[in-house]
């Protein structure tokens, strides 16, 4: 059964001369696929909300406001991110390492638990027995089988990480590869080790609301629960966070071949989230009753920051080593003609800059503003907080998966991307309109417009609540932004569709021209000048100047420096207007 | 010596562990001090700022809470508005505030410039205390009490919006608070002037 038995059971790669295992390969694609029509499921989910947030026009009536909203956490933050990273575990694991998969039919049985879990979910949201959103906080109760589908689904995906890591072992040990692993496939391990810490914690918080929702245990500690969900939920993030930095590893060196600056410097920061990031938990729960300041502080700071720095270190290398990357094939001109002259044509290309500038200088800098003890009171469930995260999970992760996949179609489904306009166009219809919606979201936010709340006219509550008019543009601005967003996310889903299902093969890539339907990045291959390891010796001597080999990046990180500070510093402004409170 | 040229696609033959160039070093160094600054930030703000989340937190029995709020209530109460009591504390008294589907209870009646002792709690699920329009919030979880020390810096007529989902009715779930000033007036307007004059003060 093993695939050594079967030399047959292996194709090459026509463009990277890897060795790529066909069971892994289905593995790949059925993840891949899944994944996507959960993408589906949320983002019509997402178009019923922002046409409901948008008071002018209010869609749906509360009941299927809250129900909606519910489906579109769980599709869009657990079943498509997941099923994509269960993808990216089965190929980092696999194609990149030239191995083969353990125990392939294993794989199968977690992916079918995994599908069962979410049928479960899905079949409780829809028929309105888990009206409890994603967050589920006891007291408020589902239906066993919610709690259960989750559990499954979560049991599922541990099995999946567990098997990535008896792959790595078993390419180490077949000796797949030389020396040590890719920073991608580290990255990439990171992730999977996050990803068990975050599914013990999940076992801790699902396990006894589920026996409590079927009557055999009498209660849940709400606060109790609080705690560990977001021992849960945020760790379950920062998997995102390390999956997407490997992806940005991956589509820095096909686009526009990208080198890693420094080993030491990369992997360093990928043990830091590894080591911190179960404290960051904290930073949900700055303004509630369970715990004092110093326990706040401690764990939101002292240790999440190491995480930050970490984001802040992967902030500097990724763009460093693209610009790198451009020196070192000769687009050598001024600061920025390495980024003038990048693929921007390439849905992979301005997949990667769109996700690595919008996560960072949004996401990053709203989220770690928010994270701050006090901050957090002027923050903490208003809509700043979904426009936050929007910024990190959607248009950092999730613009990352897309930019992903115009590669994997080819690679790994052989075939061409269709619509291939459309893809052109996608990453920036994608990212623009979630723009708009982040920006949106946090400004309407800081009226103390809350989240998940279906009418702020309050038209049924006992005292009116007169939010300042300008909250109405805000609104309207996720409105359009979303309409934007979701018509850039179901395009995605009909070329990914197309493209799988109906798209013209491909098992050669042509090369040194362009050709349709196929990233450049396979076809035009970024190749270093031949003697590039002297052309980087040169650059990094210091004769060459103190702003080293990628002045570009030093500018890029200086602006972004200057605008967190100036954000942060606004906030505690901000603050201090407030009533005495202590 | 530096690594050969490879990207993150390529294993790493040999040793990966080599120094890093200035510029990166300087990078890391700076993050590193602004990690340590945004540490620093909230310590220092428990001792020179205002606004702090700490307040004096324990454990209660929700339905004890609640029996203590109503007591609160009947003890102060200077009028009513919608059902509710208007309650006015003395200053420096501990004020309890409870949330339960879908209403806040009750009205509170605060004086500019003193401090109280304001309890959250909950009687039945999670709620989310968001006082309008100064966008202040804290989590009310049941079966604690939040007990923050809290002084109203201006008059006026506040209103308290749910801000975490406690079920259907969530959206129609709002308190108020009124806070007047030494003369016992509530001077500043958050634009909700016709309440006060079809309700109470
Ligand atoms: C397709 C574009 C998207 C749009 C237009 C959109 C829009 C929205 C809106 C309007 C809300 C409700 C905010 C509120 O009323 O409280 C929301 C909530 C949320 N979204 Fe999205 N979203 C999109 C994609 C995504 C993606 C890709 C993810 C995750 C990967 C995601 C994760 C979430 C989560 C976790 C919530 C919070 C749900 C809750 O509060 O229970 N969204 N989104
Ligand atoms: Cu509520």
């Amino acid at each position: 059964m093993t695939a050594t038995s079967f030399p047959a059971a292996y194709r090459n790669c026509p463009v990277t001369a890897r060795r790529i295992n066909l069971q892994a390969e289905r593995l790949i694609r059925v993840n891949a696929v899944v994944s996507v029509v959960a993408l589906l499921v949320g983002a019509i989910a997402a178009l019923l909300l922002v046409l409901t947030r948008w008071q002018a026009v209010h869609l749906l009536p509360a009941v299927w406001y809250y129900r909606i909203l519910g489906v579109h956490g769980m599709n869009m933050l657990i079943f498509f991110i997941i099923f994509f990273e269960m993808a990216v575990l089965w190929f980092a694991g696999t194609v990149l390492l030239n191995a083969r998969p353990a125990a392939p039919r294993y794989g199968w049985f977690n992916f079918g638990l995994m599908l069962v879990g979410s049928l479960l979910v899905e079949a409780m949201q829809w028929s309105g027995r888990a009206d409890v959103l994603y967050t589920s906080y006891p007291p408020l109760k589902a239906h066993p089988l919610f709690y259960l589908g989750v559990i499954l689904f979560a049991v599922g995906a541990l099995g999946v990480v567990g098997q990535f890591f008896a792959t790595l072992t078993i390419a180490k040990r077949e000796k797949t590869y030389i020396g040590s692993m890719p920073l991608v496939v580290y990255g990439a391990m990171t992730a999977a080790i996050i990803a068990v810490i975050t599914l013990v914690h999940g076992a801790m918080v699902y396990i006894p609301t589920f026996l409590w929702s079927v009557g055999l245990i009498k209660g849940v500690d709400p606060q109790i629960y609080r705690l560990l969900w977001w021992a849960l939920g945020h760790s379950a993030q920062q998997i995102n966070v390390a999956a997407m930095v490997a992806i940005w590893y991956m589509l820095g060196a096909l686009t526009v071949g990208a080198v890693v600056l420094n080993e030491k410097v990369s992997r360093s920061a990928f043990v830091l989230y590894i080591l911190f990031i179960s404290m960051a938990s904290a930073h949900h729960l700055l303004v509630d009753p369970g715990f004092g300041s110093a326990w706040k502080i401690v764990n939101t700071s002292y240790f999440m920051y190491m995480a930050v720095l970490a984001s802040m270190v992967h902030g500097f290398t990724v763009p460093a080593g693209m610009e790198l990357g451009m020196r070192l094939r000769g687009y050598t001109d001024g600061l920025f003609g390495w980024l003038r002259r990048a693929p921007w044509g390439d849905p992979g290309f301005s997949s990667l800059i769109l996700s690595v500038v919008v996560f960072g200088f949004f996401g990053g800098i709203t989220g770690v503003t928010l994270g701050t003890e006090q901050i957090n009171i002027i923050a903490h469930n208003t809509l700043r907080i979904p426009g936050h995260f929007h910024a990190t999970v959607v248009s950092g992760t999730a613009v990352a998966f897309m930019g992903a996949t115009y590669y994997l179609l080819p690679l790994i489904f052989q075939r061409k991307v269709a619509f291939w306009k459309l893809a052109k166009l996608q990453p920036y219809m994608f990212a623009g309109g979630m723009l708009l919606v982040e920006t949106g979201m946090t400004f309407a936010g800081s009226f103390g417009v809350p989240r998940r709340h279906w009418d702020i006219s309050f038209s049924q509550a006992p005292f009116d609540v007169p939010f300042n008019p300008v909250v109405d543009l805000f609104l309207a601005m996720i409105g359009i932004g979303g309409i934007i967003a979701v018509t850039g996310a179901l395009s995605f889903i009909l070329i990914a569709v197309k493209s799988v299902f109906f798209g013209e093969r491909i098992t050669e890539f042509p090369q040194g021209v362009d050709v349709v339907g196929v990233p450049q990045g396979l076809t035009r291959p970024p190749v270093h000048a031949t003697n590039a390891d002297e052309i980087n010796a040169e650059l990094h001597a210091p004769g060459h100047g103190k702003w080293g080999p990628t002045p570009g990046t030093v500018v890029l990180v200086g602006v972004f420096l200057l605008a967190f500070m100036l954000y942060y510093f606004t906030n505690w402004k901000l603050l201090s207007f407030l009533w005495k409170i202590g | 010596m530096l690594t050969r040229v490879h990207t993150g696609l390529d294993a790493v033959p040999g040793i990966w562990w080599k120094p890093a160039h200035k510029a990166e070093k300087v990078w890391v160094g700076i993050a590193f001090a602004w990690c340590i600054v945004l540490f620093a930030m909230m310590p220092l703000w428990h001792w020179k700022g205002g606004q702090n989340p700490s307040g004096v937190r324990r454990r209660v029995d929700p339905k004890a809470f609640y029996a203590r709020t109503v007591l609160f209530a009947s003890k102060y109460k200077v009028g009513e508005d919608r059902g509710l009591p208007i309650v006015q504390p003395p200053p420096g008294a501990d004020v309890y505030l409870v949330g339960l589907t879908f209403q806040w209870y009750p009205i509170l009646k605060l004086e500019q410039g003193k401090e109280y002792m304001l309890h959250l709690s909950s009687l039945d699920v999670n709620h989310g205390f968001s006082l309008y329009p100064l966008n202040v919030n804290f989590a009310v979880v049941p079966g604690y009490d939040y007990g923050l020390r809290v002084t109203p810096t201006a008059a006026g007529d506040f209103r308290i919006i749910c801000n975490e989902f406690c079920g259907i009715g969530h959206h129609a779930m709002v308190g108020r608070v009124i806070v007047v000033d030494s003369t016992g007036r509530a001077v500043a307007d958050n634009g909700a002037a016709h309440i006060r004059q079809a309700g109470a003060p």
